[in-house]
């Protein structure tokens, strides 16, 4: 049943349905790049307009700014959508320009790795003066 | 060229003007590679807030040193230039501006807005600060 073959071409009507392609993780790499890039652009606007009025703010001021919650929530999702961004790019331009398969794969998981601790580390760093107050 | 076969090359990157489509393209990769060794220094930056004022007032000052001021330059325009870039790129997925022209018109108004941006927000930034 999965051989019948439909007119528009060689792959088969299951292959099509499932539209998982060569890479067999279909579209949903490319589709997680497309959605986190376009909830980056206001995340990003806000960081660095943020990021200006804040210039030479002193420690208290910092705090103070960041115990607001939505501060806090919105410093979270630019940190973690950032990294879930960062991991996706890195591991496209990774697949594109490395070929040995091991050194492939280790880069990756090198990479995928370091950018989750980041995003773990900071995310606890921006609770931790959320809650300390 | 001579390569024993008569088969096409792919363009020989030293000698080959890249086209403003092509070097718009490597240049995104190249600052979204930059921005991620860049995401260090703001997770250094939200680690030393939340270590408190002694380490962050360390931090703020190297951020604010020459090479600090240098650095944080080039993280302002490359993340200007991905932000600038990627719109143009999701433009794109959309299914709009594939025509060279549009293609080519996009490329300088991404370099422009990542260049002006970049200088706004430091004159801001200089004369709130």
């Amino acid at each position: 049943m999965s051989n019948t073959r439909t007119q528009a071409g060689l792959r088969t009507a299951l292959g099509r349905v499932r539209g998982l392609g060569s890479a067999k993780s279909g579209t949903g790499h490319w589709w997680g790049l497309r959605v986190t890039s376009l909830a980056l652009v206001p995340l990003t606007l806000w960081f660095v307009v943020s990021v200006i009025t804040h210039l030479g703010a002193d420690h208290a001021a910092m705090v103070a700014w960041l115990s607001s919650p939505v501060t806090a929530g919105l410093m979270v999702l630019t940190i973690g959508v950032t990294m879930h961004h960062m991991v996706n790019g890195l591991q496209e331009v990774i697949e594109d320009y490395i070929h040995t398969e091991w050194t492939k794969i280790a880069t990756l998981l090198a990479v995928k790795f370091a950018g989750y601790f980041l995003a773990a580390v900071s995310i606890i760093a921006v609770l931790k003066i959320a809650f300390g107050r | 060229m001579a390569n024993g076969s008569n088969r096409p090359l792919s363009p020989h990157l030293q000698i080959y003007r890249l086209p403003l489509t092509a070097l718009t393209s490597i240049t995104h990769r190249i600052t979204g590679v930059a921005l991620s060794v860049g995401t260090v220094l703001l997770v250094w930056w939200l680690v030393a807030a939340a270590s408190g004022p002694e380490y962050f007032a360390y931090v703020q000052d190297l951020l604010g040193s020459p090479l600090g001021l240098l650095a944080l330059l080039g993280w302002t325009f490359a993340l200007f230039y991905h932000l600038a870039n990627g719109i143009r790129h999701l433009v794109w997925d959309a299914g709009y501006a594939f025509e060279v022209q549009k293609a080519e018109l996009g490329g300088w108004v991404v370099i422009g807005a990542a260049a002006g941006l970049t200088i706004v927000s430091w004159v801001i930034g200089f004369s709130v600060r």
